[in-house]
């Protein structure tokens, strides 16, 4: 026994502190994520935090200065994968926009309906992991059938589930399928059923409030200074909305609201959330009927589901493309990355799952990125946690690090 | 009177005068060049101005431009005028050689990991930054990796020439 006891040796300052030295993470399976954090505990009461990132740093902005521009949209499904179509259409829009391209209000629309569609998962799935972390785990289940719908949606529309590689630059790959169209408005005519449930389990739910209310809060003032954007910024009060301030893929057209909190802890947090949902699915129902107001009037529009000026950015059709000389030599062109992109620069921001998704792009001309930055919410506004779980308690800051929804793929890029 | 790109670049023009350069705007953005000493004093003025009220830091990167001798790494913020909602873009240059410029955490505290990273990946050495370290890297590096110089692919490949497709050399 003694001879063990020799055998531990304890770092000279540990010896005479009274606190004690936690490494929450880097896998922990309440961080949901490569998350290090070093803690300083005093018996439940969190004195200091010292984050550690990178653990699944990809140098994607080196990557991208390397490959032509179509193929840095896989790279973008990988920063927020839990609403990856977001990330792909903010980055076609970024081209689009150094190409100076219109795109058909169809097409704009659809991008809509399918954005809306990712914001939707993506809300789903932070607020029932806030629901799983306080010890429910009912609510989880019941909206997790809804989410697979919706990438059975994406699925149908481009053929993959969780990093999706949708759409192209001016418009989509293909039109949206029959069977994509059934199976959104089944997400339509389904889901608020299952969202007032999940809603019922929890939203008034003394256990659930108890834990929430007062975890993790930040003033609007402390939100703003740490570059705070999207659902965790608006929870603090603040209405910043980069839909309504600058709108982009003709959100101008639609009416929706933007909810926000006050105190900004886990429950603003976990509220702004859920009425979030509910503006979308509003505006999924929306750009579906104006789809359909458009096709009404016009029924040859059905088959726009890109802009025609895009060709040169645009995949041909797969049958053109072993059937017709012009559309092979488009494709092999494009393939092989000999597009040349016009010189400029340009920063377009999108409001992704967790905020401001912007893309500082500088293009000298050539066939891929001089520069591409990503401004990634999650980095930016995840330096704030230690500040936001000081003097709270031990399990106040694993539910505050998931109704943040710190994506670890966002984080580390 | 909303605030537009010209009053802003009135005001600036006014306080600053020639120190202000490269007026550009592109895609509605405004965009000018500050020297690495004032950089700090032009972001103070925008935000403390009460007519511009540039309070939120959007993003700040680095980008390494190796055929500007002398200057050949640049810092680009963008701030944010969220209640006019307006945005501008501020770059500054500085030489490799001694890639000093002061850092903006005492205004913002959302600089703070934006500096690190920019560190991280190009050296750029932001003074008086309250820890700067290495950020996504780790920590034995001892390069910076999205300087120009580091080609992606290792250049004395053979097997994936690009002159093959017309584009003249490898591209680093």
């Amino acid at each position: 026994m003694s001879e063990q006891n020799q055998n531990i040796q304890l770092a000279e300052e540990s010896l005479g502190k009274q606190t004690t030295t936690l490494n929450l993470g880097p896998t922990h399976p309440a961080t949901h994520g490569i998350f290090e954090n070093i803690l300083e505990i005093d018996g439940e009461r969190v004195l200091s935090a010292k984050q550690t990132v990178g653990y699944i740093h990809r140098a994607f902005e080196k990557i991208a200065e390397r490959r032509p521009y179509y193929q840095v949209t896989p790279l973008t499904d990988r920063l927020n994968y839990c609403s990856a179509p977001i990330n792909n259409m903010g980055w076609h829009m970024t081209i689009e926009k150094l190409l100076g391209l219109k795109l058909p209000k169809r097409v704009e629309y659809m991008r809509v309906l399918v954005m809306e569609l990712a914001r939707i998962t993506d809300h789903l799935i932070c607020n029932s992991v806030v629901a799983v972390d306080t010890g429910a785990l009912t609510g989880f289940t019941y909206v997790f059938q809804w989410r697979e719908l919706v990438y059975e949606i994406y699925e149908e529309i481009c053929g993959s589930r969780l990093t999706t590689n949708i759409g192209r630059v001016g418009g989509f790959e293909r039109n949206f399928s029959e069977a994509a169209w059934r199976k959104i408005n089944e997400f339509i005519e389904g889901f608020p059923k299952v969202m007032n449930e999940f809603e019922t389990l929890l939203t008034r739910n003394r256990i659930f409030m108890d834990r929430c209310i007062g975890a993790g809060p930040i003033s609007a003032e402390r939100a703003l200074n740490y570059g705070f954007t999207g659902p965790n910024l608006r929870a603090a009060g603040v209405d910043y909305d980069v839909r309504v301030s600058e709108p982009y893929s003709s959100y101008e057209d639609f009416d929706f609201k933007i909810p926000t909190g006050t105190t900004g802890d886990v429950y603003d947090r976990y509220l702004v959330r859920n009425l979030e949902i509910w503006e979308s699915l509003s505006i999924v129902k929306q750009a579906v009927a104006k789809i359909a107001q458009i096709e009404k009037e016009d029924p040859s529009q059905k088959d726009v589901f890109y802009a025609k000026e895009s060709d040169k950015y645009h995949l041909p059709a797969k049958q053109d493309v072993y059937t017709k000389m012009e559309a092979l030599i488009y494709h092999f062109k494009m393939v092989m990355g000999e597009i040349d992109v016009l010189p400029g620069e340009v920063y377009h921001a999108v409001e992704g799952g967790n905020g401001e998704l912007g893309f500082y792009l500088i293009s000298d001309g050539g066939r891929c990125a001089y520069r591409l930055h990503f401004r990634r919410p999650c980095f930016i506004y995840y330096q704030a946690f230690p500040e936001i779980i000081k003097d709270g308690l031990l399990s106040d800051a694993i539910i505050a690090l998931s109704s943040l929804n710190v994506i670890a793929g966002e984080l580390d890029a | 009177m909303a605030l537009t790109n010209e009053i802003i670049k009135n005001r600036l023009n006014e306080k600053f005068g020639e120190q202000l350069t490269e007026w550009e705007e592109q895609y509605g953005l405004l965009t000018c060049t500050m020297p690495a000493a004032a950089n700090l004093k032009v972001l103070q003025f925008l935000y403390d101005d009460e007519q511009l009220r540039f309070r939120f830091m959007t993003d700040l990167a680095g980008v390494h431009y190796p055929d500007r001798k002398g200057e050949e790494l640049c810092v680009v913020y963008h701030l944010h005028n969220m209640a006019d909602g307006i945005r501008i873009r501020l770059k500054t240059y500085v030489p490799v050689a001694k890639p000093d410029v002061f850092t903006a955490t005492q205004l913002f505290a959302a600089a703070n990991w934006m500096e690190r990273e920019t560190y991280d990946f190009y050296g750029i050495n932001f003074v008086g930054h309250p820890d700067l370290r290495r950020i996504l890297n780790v920590d034995e590096m001892d390069y910076f990796p999205m300087r120009k110089e580091y080609a992606l692919e290792d250049p004395t490949r053979t097997d994936k020439d690009d002159e093959m497709f017309g584009r003249g050399g490898t591209i680093v």
